[in-house]
């Protein structure tokens, strides 16, 4: 995808596949997966450290090298603004200023459905405090545009709940915010295979963020590989633009003129 | 004399024989050199203040890494 990079936040990124990191097995898939993806944004949760772990206990960012990955702390398992915000000014200091964060507030535990209000109460806070705010949102194209007016980067629509591989539910709405939206728009959620993430670039999509489609395949690293395939086949098929459907009325492809026959 | 301290560490109650700073309280959790960061009641503390700023009884100190997510 030559000349055809990712911009968010004025910084340019050769991949429109953003993954997480969570649900792998070990580092070294982890690792792995990510190199096949070829994803260049990278996304981390903060949590509590255990306390009296062994001395040399791996860690995650070890395997995630800073000069290669944009590393995007994550505000997952966060049910208020207060704890997002919280949770992502620690991030910054974990991560030496690093200012591009993914806000997600979450609303309920069954369904992890975004709480919308809390999400513009923290964005609001957040880009008053110099982060770049990745926002996850609901693919309600009302929300997604106060998330861009309140300054977010990006805003991120989920396909369908997060971790339910159920695909892209309302390409419709999707299609909404992504006509509407300046700022680039990532569907984040619910990809559950390559043509999922395909039909997310088709409509337009700037990019997709994914991390259990990847983690829980059966082969995690061809998975991300397939992923990264359809990503790029999905952004050029967008580019290419596709043939106008023609219900109810075939055009054959091959010349209808010199068949040989039956002599009459 | 130096007064024992107690405080709460990720939740869980501790108890130090004298009030540590933030660099030697991580050294004696056996965090020293991580990637890790601070919060202290609810305010950060930033890395360059680990060797000077000292706890005080009563303080809720939360302690994070990035770990896998997505």
């Amino acid at each position: 995808m030559a000349g055809e990079a990712l911009v968010i936040a004025g910084k340019a990124y050769d991949s429109r596949l953003l993954v997480g990191t969570g649900k792998y097995r070990d580092f070294d898939e982890t690792r792995r997966a990510i190199d096949a993806s070829g994803a260049r944004i990278v996304t981390v949760a903060i949590r509590r450290t255990n306390i009296g772990q062994k001395a040399g206990e791996p860690n995650l960012l070890d395997v995630l090298p800073p000069d290669l990955f944009t590393i995007l702390p994550n505000t997952a398992g966060c049910y208020t603004a207060d704890d997002a915000v919280r949770t992502l000014r620690l991030a910054r200091e974990l991560l030496d200023g690093h200012a591009l964060v993914k806000l997600e507030v979450l609303g309920d535990p069954k369904t992890l459905f975004p709480h919308m209000p809390e999400t513009l109460v923290a964005a609001k806070q957040l880009v008053a405090e110099g982060f770049q705010v990745m926002a996850y949102c609901s693919d309600d194209p009302i929300m997604a545009l106060q998330l861009e007016e309140l300054g977010c980067v990006a805003v991120m629509p989920l396909a369908s709940l997060i971790g339910s591989g159920m695909g892209i539910l309302n390409p419709w709405n999707l299609q909404i915010i992504i006509d509407r939206a300046k700022v680039p728009v990532l569907v984040d959620a619910g990809i559950g295979t390559a043509s999922d993430a395909a039909i997310a670039m088709e409509l337009g999509c700037d990019g997709v963020l994914m991390n259990t489609a990847i983690a829980q395949a059966r082969d995690p690293v061809r998975m991300a590989r397939a992923m990264k395939l359809a990503v790029e086949a999905g952004r050029e098929s967008f580019l290419a633009g596709r043939m106008p459907r023609k219900p109810y009325e075939a055009s054959p492809s091959s010349p209808e003129s010199g068949l040989i026959r039956k002599s009459a | 004399m130096p007064q024992p301290i107690r405080i709460t560490v990720n939740g869980a109650p501790r108890e130090f024989a004298t009030a540590p700073t933030v660099a030697q309280f991580l050294d004696e959790m056996n965090l020293a050199g991580r990637r890790l960061a601070v919060e202290r009641n609810g305010e950060i503390v930033p890395r360059s203040l680990f060797p000077e700023q000292r706890l005080a009884e009563g303080d809720t100190i939360e302690v994070v890494v990035a770990v896998g997510g997505g």
